[in-house]
């Protein structure tokens, strides 16, 4: 299936949950914010979130520092 | 003649010297401008001059101060920006820089938000002194703004943002500046405005160490947030946070909001 992230559309095998998603660009769950489809995704459900076909994913990363 | 008098136009028909001018409008005034210059009493003024009055000590009333401001700012600022509220999250590096700018650029309301004290360490970029070391972070920046301008509203809140209270906190707010340090709680405070909240909302993500500040950028994500920083300079050990580095992404955030505001007031106004 593709899946756009980041604006990039790419190939992934079916059944793929957002958690497998950012553990394969590994970044920390914890420092991100992340939107499917425009909407934002709660943390607590990026494991039992899965991502289907032509779905539109944000990571947007946090780094410390202020 | 036209002349301004502590940057109100007036119509002068006394006698042509500032020295008259401070008699009939602050005859106890112990200092006396012209055109931005030091003079004395019998100094001649002509048309346009602009005579400025001051009192050492005293305090401008708001309508003074509010013609103070309007003399340098652009004039739709006041407009735009005096009934603003301004939430933000974090009095550090960014949070006390965005705060100062927007008092000085005559925003209404800042609700700001931090469980932090002033620690030594801090004064090498936020904004405090030294004898307000051990204040909490929030009273101490309170006072300094209020300094800066008696008029602002500042609503003050020494505790954490948390997911459960970000509403409660900032909910009135026009737009919410994320000013935190740690990565978790600026991802935190993002995802729950951009859930719970309906506003525009202004993050920094990456402005650690001196060097490569033209690589600060404003990204907008969405039709509501903007994300500035490099994106990837992260504090840490042996990369530390500088005044410089730090005052340009909070003024950067700054500009953003004060640009947000005045894009909705123009809106509004055409």
């Amino acid at each position: 299936m593709k899946i756009t992230v980041n604006g990039e559309t790419r190939s992934f095998d079916e059944s793929l949950s957002l958690m497998k998603l950012i553990e394969a660009f590994s970044l920390n769950p914890n420092h991100l914010v992340v939107e499917l489809n425009r909407e934002v995704v709660q943390r607590d459900t990026f494991a039992d979130t899965n991502l289907s076909d032509g779905d539109m994913v944000e990571l947007i990363e946090f780094v410390a520092g202020g | 003649m036209k002349i301004r008098v502590n940057e109100n136009v007036v119509d002068w028909t006394g006698k042509n010297d500032v020295g008259s001018v401070k008699q009939f409008y602050k005859s106890d005034a112990d200092v006396i401008l012209c055109d931005g210059a030091p003079v004395s009493a019998d100094f001649p003024i002509k048309e346009n001059s602009s005579v400025v009055l001051i009192k050492r000590g005293e305090l401008p009333s708001k309508e003074e101060m509010a013609a103070l401001m309007r003399s340098r700012n652009p004039d739709y600022f006041l407009p735009a920006l005096s009934n603003a509220v301004i939430a933000i999250g974090g009095a550090g590096g960014l949070g006390s820089a965005v705060a100062i700018s927007l008092a000085r650029s005559f925003v209404g309301t800042l609700i700001i938000a931090d469980y932090d004290v002033v620690e030594p360490s801090n004064l090498n970029r936020q904004h405090y002194f030294v004898d307000q070391i051990g204040m909490p972070k929030v009273e101490a920046l309170k006072e300094n703004l209020l300094r800066i301008n008696p008029y602002l509203n500042v609503v003050v809140h020494n505790q954490r943002i948390t997911a459960e209270n970000v509403v409660e906190i900032f909910g009135d707010a026009d737009i919410v500046a994320e000013c935190f340090d740690t990565a978790a709680a600026k991802a935190m405070l993002t995802e729950n405005v951009l859930a719970k909240m309906k506003c525009p909302f202004v993050a920094v993500s990456g402005v650690a160490g001196h060097a490569d500040v033209e690589r600060i950028v404003s990204r907008k994500i969405g039709s509501r947030m903007v994300v500035i920083g490099d994106g990837v300079s992260a504090a840490e050990p042996g990369r530390g946070l500088t005044a410089a580095k730090v005052g340009v992404a909070a003024n950067l955030q700054a500009c953003k909001i004060v640009e947000i505001l005045v894009d909705k007031y123009r809106e509004n106004n055409s």
